[in-house]
């Protein structure tokens, strides 16, 4: 049991054009990313879209069918779980039910061959703050309490790598975001990589350097929150983060910097930085919160009709129909300048073109949109 | 109790990781399957065999020789019908006997017993603690002629004076059920326990009053509590021969009496072969048709 | 709104109505007298001043309780029952772990032939049972004795065995042995730190299971075992001249040591949830 069976590599995760098949059907599909040493990494994604399997693929405790991971010089494919110096916090925290608090963050430790664990284990539970539950077993701990002992049970190993699979799902809105700040302060202190699988757009945002949306196996988009929200490439990426105006059109001329988009007989003007395709037929979008109730703007749609109206508190939300029946939703900031509208009311929308982006308009427009937020 | 969990409520598929190495599998069978080839199938075709030996002219007591002759199955049949029938229907009275008694039981303590439960659990299985033989015996001299059971019974107008429990088919089938109670009543907990009840609460706020909810929604829900916990009875009280010898007399002997009989005191060893296997293929038949019928495939 | 102050309900009327909502229970307190009636009877007698023959009760006395093998014969059928079911037990309860892990933790050829071959002897009454091991022992000329108890006794309690720890290993969450392995423990430290500890209550529950049913066994083990008594034998056989009171001794302290087992086992698993 000597501490050299497990590798002691260091260095950047990268995943090389790794696929996953179970029979014809395809998991991950030609997946290839690079996870910088120390930063934190999400893995954002719907349900299914394969985020889980490649994260096991990661940890060990799946082989992939094609492509090579690893970590540094050092290539871990095939390199059994046991022998990587990756760790995991599992979904449901896998606790060891037979085993006391202590002996749970000890398991691996022990394992290695390590004597002296006391030191290293109450370290670890003190940066989960939870040291005073040493001598407890899990079953006797709340949800939120066993999901920081999960976490202090792996990072006490000081891993290359820490593989978070969904582990705020289980817990209640307040509880997830407190641990929200909680997992980026731990990473921030230890300083090392996180990948952490969720399907929760808004938590991905929050925490990570990096975001990689994954829809159907592969990635669509990588990139920082702010990247990603506000010049996303694909109609899935503009529709999975927070909510999109999509609107079909046609690229009629492009031209120094700029581009213009041809729609219901409308111009739109786009930079074309910002435009995300070489094809004409483009879907031309903007996001909720960037648009205005007045005509004067570069970008603009007249004689709209205000459909439906929530005051969220922070904001007013309407529903607006444009002259050619397409809804488009537009949240005003609540505080001065409000227009007062209610349902009926005739009102004009305008955006600034560096607001607006075009993205290729050969694919499903609602790909990413409304879809469920499962377990 | 968690086999019967297990035998009435059939595994449930849950995320496994099957390992697929090559050897281990094997090896860790290869013993236990064994023992159970040599000393459980094995035995089935040496009794197969030993049904169709007759005894030669003239030979010892147990010498036989291999004749084929099955028309031992015939003979055997025709002269213990009488047992045959009886059995299944000592068996079957018993079955429905035990499910009467059960039934509320285990219901009692599935919705209405709070945090007694598992007091209540233990004290089912506990009087199985003692000899089954010492309970059966004790059944008889409870149920003695000069008991306080029967003599309280006498006092009843419309019972007359040579009115008797012991000894007598009734006592046989009491005995029977009494002895199979538990493996009734655990597989019922079993599935009544897994009904959630605000199911229950749910068919009351649709209108259905305690009747119906039981007969529409308890009911059905607990069929395979049902189904395995009749299976478990009526099997080994087919084949029962103790209750109908320490609580009956001759004219209430099962099949397993003639069997037990035809093998030591009247030493006809494929006669008795014979019945066993009749007995065997019968109750497999009656199993598979039951199963069939109540649709629960996965027993193990 | 004028109020109604609405009638008490007669005292016959509550009473039915307290009946009905407790019929149910009721019912299962005079099942469980039904239950026990033959197990008091039986400890009753354990006191009776009796001689040879306990059908009548002559007066109270401890003396069977001092002196359990009074009675001739019955100590020697006590202990071959509590030999043979230990090493029925252990091979049984070995046996049957090893083929309820692999049904439950390997893919292999095969699988529904082994859940039938263990199925099957569960299905099958005991005269079968009893008979077909007799027919292959008589023609094999093998004499019965006390190993050929014990290889029935094995032979039937491996199913339940199986049954037993099978239903365990299922319950056992997967994620458990994967978080090991995450945790750089090989397949043999998973195996001996995180599977085996969690499934050994299911193995005891199995083991304690066998032990009942082959002390307690008399069908199968009258067909096979010539002249070795045993105690369920003892008492079948001594029924028609007598059953002494040592047998109702031995019988009421079975219960009690059971009952003292598995209340014990309740008490202490629930102090591991709580504590």
């Amino acid at each position: 049991m000597a501490n050299s069976k497990v590798s002691q590599d260091t260095g950047d995760l990268k995943l090389d054009r790794v696929s996953k098949h179970y029979g014809d059907f395809c998991a991950v599909d030609d997946l290839s990313l690079i996870v910088p040493d120390g930063s934190f990494f999400a893995l954002l994604g719907p349900s299914g879209c394969g985020k889980t399997t490649t994260l096991r693929m990661i940890a060990g405790l799946e082989e992939p069918s094609a492509g090579t991971i690893s970590i540094g010089e050092t290539d871990i494919t095939t390199q059994k779980s046991y022998r990587r110096n990756v760790n995991t916090v599992f979904q449901n925290y896998a606790l060891f039910p037979h085993l006391t608090i202590f002996e749970n963050i000890a398991f691996g430790l022990r394992r290695r061959g390590i004597k002296d664990v006391k030191t290293e284990v109450e370290n670890a539970l003190n940066l989960v703050e939870m040291g005073h539950l040493a001598e407890r077993k899990p079953n006797q701990l709340s949800g939120g309490q066993q999901q920081r002992i999960a976490v202090a049970r792996a990072i006490v190993n000081r891993p290359e790598v820490l593989l978070l699979d969904e582990p705020l799902g289980a817990l209640d809105l307040k509880l997830r975001r407190q641990m929200q700040i909680e997992l980026k302060r731990i990473q921030t202190e230890v300083g090392i990589t996180f990948i952490h699988v969720t399907h929760d757009q808004e938590e991905a945002m929050t925490m990570a350097d990096t975001i990689a949306v994954m829809n159907q196996g592969k990635i669509e988009q990588m990139g920082s929150a702010t990247d990603l929200y506000e010049a996303p490439k694909t109609a899935f990426v503009a529709n999975f983060l927070g909510q999109c105006n999509l609107i079909k059109g046609k690229i009629t001329s492009r031209s120094g910097d700029k581009a213009i988009v041809t729609a219901k007989g409308l111009n739109f003007e786009v930079p074309l930085s910002r435009v995300a395709t070489t094809n004409d037929s483009v879907f031309l979008g903007v996001r909720p919160e960037k648009l205005r109730l007045d005509d004067t703007g570069v970008n603009s749609i007249k004689n709209c009709v205000v459909t439906d109206r929530s005051f969220v508190g922070t904001s007013t939300q309407y529903m607006v129909r444009a002259p050619w029946d397409l809804e488009l939703v537009v949240f005003e900031q609540n505080d001065e300048g409000l227009h007062d509208l209610r349902v009926g009311d005739t009102v004009s929308l305008e955006w600034d073109p560096e607001h607006t982006f075009a993205l290729d308009g050969a694919g499903d427009i609602n790909a990413g949109a409304d879809l469920d937020d499962d377990e | 109790m968690a086999f019967l969990h297990a035998v009435s409520s059939g595994t449930s598929a849950t995320k496994s990781v099957l390992k697929s190495k090559s050897l281990t599998p094997y090896l860790l069978l290869a013993p236990g399957l064994i023992w159970l080839v040599t000393f459980f199938i094995i035995p089935i075709f040496s009794l197969a065999s030993t049904s169709t030996m007759v005894r030669p002219d003239g030979a010892q007591v147990g010498v036989y020789e291999q004749k084929l002759r099955f028309a031992n199955y015939v003979d055997a049949f025709v002269a213990n019908q009488d047992q045959y029938l009886r059995s299944f229907f000592y068996a079957a009275l018993a079955t429905l006997l035990a499910l009467a008694i059960a039934y509320p039981l285990a219901y009692a303590i599935a919705f209405k017993s709070g945090k007694y439960r598992n007091i209540l659990l233990v004290m089912v299985i506990a009087p199985f603690f003692t000899s089954f033989l010492l309970r059966t015996i004790a059944w008889t001299q409870i149920l003695a002629d000069s008991g306080p059971v029967v003599s309280t019974i006498q006092l009843l107008p419309f019972i007359d004076d040579l009115f008797r429990i012991n000894n007598t088919s009734t006592a046989v089938v009491i005995g029977l059920a009494y002895n199979f109670l538990p493996f009734m009543t655990l597989p019922l907990y079993a599935s009544l326990e897994r009904i959630d009840p605000r199911t229950l609460e749910a068919a009351g706020d649709l209108y259905a009053n305690g009747l119906t909810t039981f007969r529409k929604v308890t009911l059905p829900l607990s069929m395979p509590g049902v189904v395995a916990g009749t299976l478990l009875t009526f099997i080994p009280a087919a084949g029962d021969y103790v209750n109908a010898a320490i609580l009956g007399n001759p004219s209430t002997k099962m099949i397993g009496n003639v069997i037990e009989s035809r093998f030591f005191a009247v030493v006809d060893y494929p006669t008795a072969a014979a019945l066993s296997f009749t007995l065997m293929a019968t109750i497999l038949i009656l199993v598979t048709l039951y199963i069939r019928k109540s649709g629960t495939d996965e027993l193990v | 709104m004028t109020t109604i102050n609405a009638p008490m309900p007669s005292l016959s009327h509550r009473a039915s109505r307290w009946f009905s909502r407790n019929l149910i229970r009721i019912y299962a307190a005079l099942a469980f007298i039904y239950l026990f009636i033959p197990v008091a009877y039986t400890f009753a007698f354990s006191f009776n001043d009796a001689g040879k023959s306990n059908l009548v009760w002559q007066g109270f006395t401890f003396d069977n309780w001092k002196n359990p093998c009074g009675a001739p014969q019955v100590c020697e059928a006590v202990g071959n029952s509590l030999k043979i079911g230990v090493i029925s037990t252990l091979l049984a309860t070995a046996l049957g772990t090893m083929i309820a892990f692999a049904l439950g933790r390997y893919k292999f050829k095969g699988r529904t032939s082994t859940n039938l071959l263990i199925f099957l002897p569960m299905a099958t009454p005991e005269v079968v049972l009893g008979a077909s091991l007799l027919a292959m022992f008589l023609n094999l000329r093998v004499n019965p004795s006390f190993w050929t108890i014990v290889i029935s006794h094995v032979m039937f309690c491996i199913s339940f065995v199986v049954v037993t720890v099978k239903a365990r290993i299922a319950s056992l969450d997967p994620r458990l042995e994967q978080a090991a392995m995450d945790l750089y423990a090989n397949e043999k430290e998973t195996f001996r730190y995180v599977t085996l500890p969690l499934v050994m209550p299911g193995i005891a529950g199995a083991a304690l299971l066998a032990f009942s049913l082959s002390f307690d066994d008399f069908i199968i083990t009258n067909f096979n075992s010539g002249t070795v008594s045993t105690f369920p034998k003892f008492v079948y056989v001594s029924a028609a001249r007598g059953i002494p009171a040592q047998a109702n001794v031995i019988g009421s302290a079975m219960f009690f040591i059971a009952l003292i087992i598995v209340i014990v086992g309740q008490v202490v698993s629930r102090k591991r949830k709580k504590s």
